[in-house]
């Protein structure tokens, strides 16, 4: 069967659509203006353009940039030569960055909640001064009532830092990010309870050089983290062997040499049989275990039981296939990367799934070496001399009420609910860059019943999403194009600083987030905290603390810094891990004195019940989760996104290709309409969508109401005990053809 | 006549689209339009599959039908060379050209009433730079230079790699290959 699809996620791209796409752009849209004339436009580049460096917030990455301004009107932007954290190039949300800044949807001005006399509540428009006095007044109020520690901080993205350390200087140290618990923290816990130390944004994976990559579940290339798909695609370059496992045909699985269809949900089987076969075999890496490792005895026993013929049973994987590829990792190892993955909320038992991972890569002998995970290194930036922050009175532990031993980073989730009730712990919150309510699968009950009991709840945005209509008050900053924010500077290969500056000026009445924590500071009476009138006086100070300075940054962006530390281990070099051991541990200590499982246990997952599917989501390439899916230039690459099914569900269940549907799952959630795309990329006992679709918000006039809301659908969670992760893989959903 | 060509390894590209977007930045392509696509080709029944993606715009024919089939002379060969360029000036906007393309390659219609289409980017290639989507492309799947020279890069991976154009059969002669 041939299927050929225009765009990606097989939305089909019209190009001669322009009167419906434009349609939807009223009068004012600041798409940039098409100078009318009946004779040739002047080439690009051709007028008076000026570039200014920045670094990208269309995602986490932070790749460094110019921004092009052609004539005065927003023209491009392209990456950084010299950026080795970007490799100089930008993703396609990264190139699309000039319609955030245009995006005439955008927050313009303070809003405050008001009730009327018909008892409706509504915003109306508020100056900056009223709004922050507002705020500053009530969070003065819950100081006195309740101490400055029940303020809490949900954030995401880098502009934060300006709100995490006015949070601190006011006296609180409940910060969570959905990131966490949501998403990459079992990561992080699963590998800082194996070696000591997490795997941080950006991964320390040494891709570039790996002979044999292992991706589980991570769809590299689908998720456009930038200098993942580019040593991913380098490897692919160095004829790189790679293994896939994935229940879908994903973009990585196409490039592979294995790609191991996977039962849902049966990872950590396969992960305990390729440990299996390597030891069986004696095919891990003897030296390395022996010098680093401690617990291998214990591994031994414990993977003994976890034969490929059994592990065959419960995940569909061959058991010749489960030998053959073991063999492949050990050939090339120690240049075999058993990837660690991002987003790893899945099940409830992600902690220990990747501890598992981190524990096959530690048999393989990779953590340390060429191939595998490198030691990473960041700039000693010295910070900006301000007093120290007051002691907090509790901090993000307070909403775990003793659960969740390991989380070493807050669960937003737990903050949510601490929040609820009169005798809530948390009275006031600020979210910052973070829509709640699409982010966290079924929480909007609980969201409300904590709004309903908090004495203020303050948003940041640049953007009217979701979260904006919880608040009391939502504050419009300006885009990253818009501001200076913290220098970048991320522990990776080569330690490197960027800027991110103003391009523009900031545009309607919206303001940096420097500048509103620092006004929020003075009405708090923080004022020494923000001894600054301009946030580029901070990265001045703090550049000529380096030998360098703001003017030189505006010139370069992007400065490179050599490394203190070698990249990998020196061959026989003595380690001592940040463990409680020093050594990585295969069996775990710690988790055996929380009565945890010291070594990885595998559960069978449910299945579907009877015409009920697994319901898989992910990434699509154009977007960053539903942040960038009112952006018009990704709007125009993936309107909205679609249902992966298997032909025989298609046939079984009369589907056809490109019509609506809505998905149920066994609680009587209904989502909005999906367009069906048959493929045979998909398991049949499975669907796919990509996360980000189904806005409810009126006001993002682009992507309302297009598209369905994955995370609605999951009712199902499953806890993660270590860490408070939320695991959202557990959940079934049916089709339902929508009447013609 | 020069020959410029593009190459794009189909091996290593992930159907990102980043191609699509940069294009449209750098040359201010109206809203709702562009230049370039990405076509995602699966063959096979689960779980035995393969895909392709394949960037995809103007295949700068060295034989181009659109160029013979205008009326005005506003489709034309830039400059002695491959690159077929639409003069605005001339064009009528009668879309002949449009039924001309075995590529389905040109846009209908710029809002200002001509033709509009892929340009190799001849803007930056005067300046001794990649088109805009080779430039962007983070998994460097792309690459652009003059078959003339033995020694170009693109003559290089020709020589060495297997690939292919599409639709051979017309006769055109275009110069976008892929490798595969
Ligand atoms: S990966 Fe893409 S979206 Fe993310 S920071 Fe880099 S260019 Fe921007
Ligand atoms: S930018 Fe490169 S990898 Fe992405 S779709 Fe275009 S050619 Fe393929
Ligand atoms: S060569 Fe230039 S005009 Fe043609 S598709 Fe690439 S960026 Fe667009």
């Amino acid at each position: 069967m041939l299927n050929q699809n225009r765009g990606p996620d097989g939305v089909s791209m019209n190009r001669r659509d322009f009167i419906k796409i434009s349609g939807l752009f009223g009068l004012g849209a600041a798409a940039p203006a098409m100078l009318a004339g009946c004779a040739a436009r002047p080439l690009p580049g051709q007028g008076e353009v000026v570039r200014t460096p920045t670094f990208c917030d269309m995602c986490f990455w932070k790749c460094a940039a110019y921004a092009h301004i052609e004539n005065g009107q927003p023209w491009k932007i392209i990456g950084n030569d010299d950026d080795l954290h970007s490799k100089g190039r930008l993703c396609t949300r990264g190139t699309a960055g000039m319609g955030a800044y245009e995006d005439p949807d955008r927050l313009r001005r303070p809003l405050i909640r008001v009730t009327g006399a018909d008892g409706l509540q509504t915003f109306r428009e508020a100056s900056w001064d009223e709004a922050l006095d507002y705020i500053a007044e009530r969070l003065k109020k819950v100081e006195q009532r309740h101490g400055a520690d029940r303020l809490a901080l949900l954030n995401h993205g880098y502009g934060a830092h300006h709100f995490q350390h006015l949070v601190r200087a006011f006296g609180s140290a409940s910060i969570a990010e959905p990131a966490f618990a949501q998403c990459r923290g079992p990561r992080d816990v699963g590998f800082e309870l194996t070696y000591g130390e997490v795997i941080g944004s950006p991964e320390r994976t040494d891709m570039e050089h790996s002979r044999c990559i292992v991706l589980i579940g991570s769809h590299i290339g689908e998720n456009l983290h930038n200098a993942q798909v580019q040593t991913l695609a380098d490897a692919m370059r160095n004829d790189v062997t790679l293994i896939t496992v994935d229940p879908r045909f994903s973009v990585p699985a196409s490039k592979s040499k294995y790609w191991l269809p996977i039962k849902p949900g049966t990872d950590i089987a396969l992960l305990l049989a390729w440990m299996h076969v390597l030891i069986d075999e004696g095919l891990y890496d003897r030296d390395y275990i022996e010098r680093y490792a401690t617990g291998f005895e214990q591994l031994k026993r414990h993977v003994a039981r976890y034969s490929p013929e059994w592990v065959y049973l419960e995940t569909g994987i061959e058991p010749e296939t489960i030998r053959r590829t073991a063999r492949e990792m050990a050939a090339a190892a120690p240049a075999t990367l058993i990837h660690p993955g991002r987003h790893t909320t899945w099940y409830g038992d992600d902690t220990q799934r990747s501890r598992a991972i981190a524990i096959l890569n530690a048999l393989l002998g990779s953590w340390g070496r060429k191939g595998g995970l490198y030691n990473k290194e960041s700039v000693s930036l010295p910070h900006y001399p301000v007093p120290e922050y007051p002691e907090a009175r509790s901090d993000f532990r307070a909403a775990h009420a003793g659960r969740f031993p390991f989380a070493n980073s807050g669960v937003t989730t737990a903050v949510i609910e601490a929040s609820v009730g009169a005798d809530a712990h948390y009275k006031a919150w600020i979210v910052y860059g973070t829509n709640l309510p699409m982010t966290i699968p079924g929480i909007r009950p609980t969201l409300q019943a904590a709004i309903d009991s908090l004495d203020l709840v303050v948003v940041v945005d640049t953007m009217p999403s979701e979260v904006t209509g919880y608040a009391d008050v939502v504050l419009p900053e300006c885009t990253y194009l818009e501001r200076y924010d913290d220098l970048r500077n991320s522990g990776e290969r080569v330690p490197s600083l960027a800027l991110r500056m103003p391009v523009f000026e900031p545009r309607y009445d919206s303001k940096p987030g420097w500048w509103i924590a620092k006004q929020l500071g003075h009405r708090l009476g923080l004022e020494k905290y923000f001894p600054w009138d301009d946030y580029a006086e901070v990265i001045d100070w703090q550049l000529k603390q380096l030998g360098s300075s703001l003017e030189e940054m505006k010139r370069i962006g992007v400065k490179n810094f050599p490394r203190k530390r070698p990249l990998y281990f020196a061959p026989g070099q003595d380690v001592r891990f940040f463990t409680p051991s020093g050594k990585i541990e295969l069996y775990s200590q710690q988790l055996a004195d929380k009565g945890f499982d010291p070594i990885p246990e595998y559960t069978r997952p449910e299945s579907p019940p009877a015409g009920y599917y697994h319901l898989n989501y992910g990434r699509m390439p154009a977007h960053t989760f539903g942040k960038t899916t009112n952006n018009h230039l990704l709007f125009q690459l993936a309107p909205e996104n679609t249902l992966w099914v298997n032909p025989l569900v298609a046939s079984e269940r009369g589907l056809v290709n490109g019509e609506y549907v809505r998905l149920a799952n066994p609680d009587g959630v209904v989502s909005n309409q999906i367009r069906v795309r048959v493929t045979e990329r998909i398991r049949p006992d499975s669907v796919f969508m990509a996360h980000g679709f189904g806005h409810r918000s009126r006001k993002l006039r682009l992507t309302h109401d297009v598209g369905a809301d994955d995370s609605e659908l999951m009712t199902r969670l499953k806890i993660d005990p270590l860490m408070g992760g939320t695991g959202m893989r557990g959940n079934f959903v049916t089709i339902i053809k929508e009447a013609v | 006549m020069a020959r410029y060509a593009m190459v794009i390894d189909t091996k290593l590209c992930i159907g990102c689209a980043d191609c699509v977007v940069a294009c449209k930045t750098e040359n201010k392509v109206p809203e709702g339009l562009n230049r370039d696509w990405v076509v995602e080709a699966t063959q096979g029944t689960y779980p035995k599959l393969e895909t392709e993606f394949r960037s995809e715009r103007c295949n700068h024919c060295s034989n181009a039908t659109c160029v013979t089939m205008c009326p005005t002379g506003a489709s034309h060969h830039w400059n002695g060379t491959n690159i077929v360029l639409v003069d605005p000036n001339k064009c009528t906007g009668c879309k002949a050209c449009i039924s001309a393309c075995p590529y389905d390659a040109r846009l209908i219609m710029h809002p200002e009433g001509y033709i509009d289409k892929c340009t190799f980017c001849h803007h930056r290639v005067e300046k001794g730079m990649d088109p805009a989507c080779v430039s962007a492309c983070p998994t460097k799947c792309m690459h652009f230079g003059l078959l003339d020279d033995p020694n170009s890069e693109v003559s290089q991976l020709l020589r060495t790699r297997k690939h292919k154009v599409l639709a051979p059969e017309t006769g055109n002669d275009p110069n976008v290959y892929y490798l595969i």
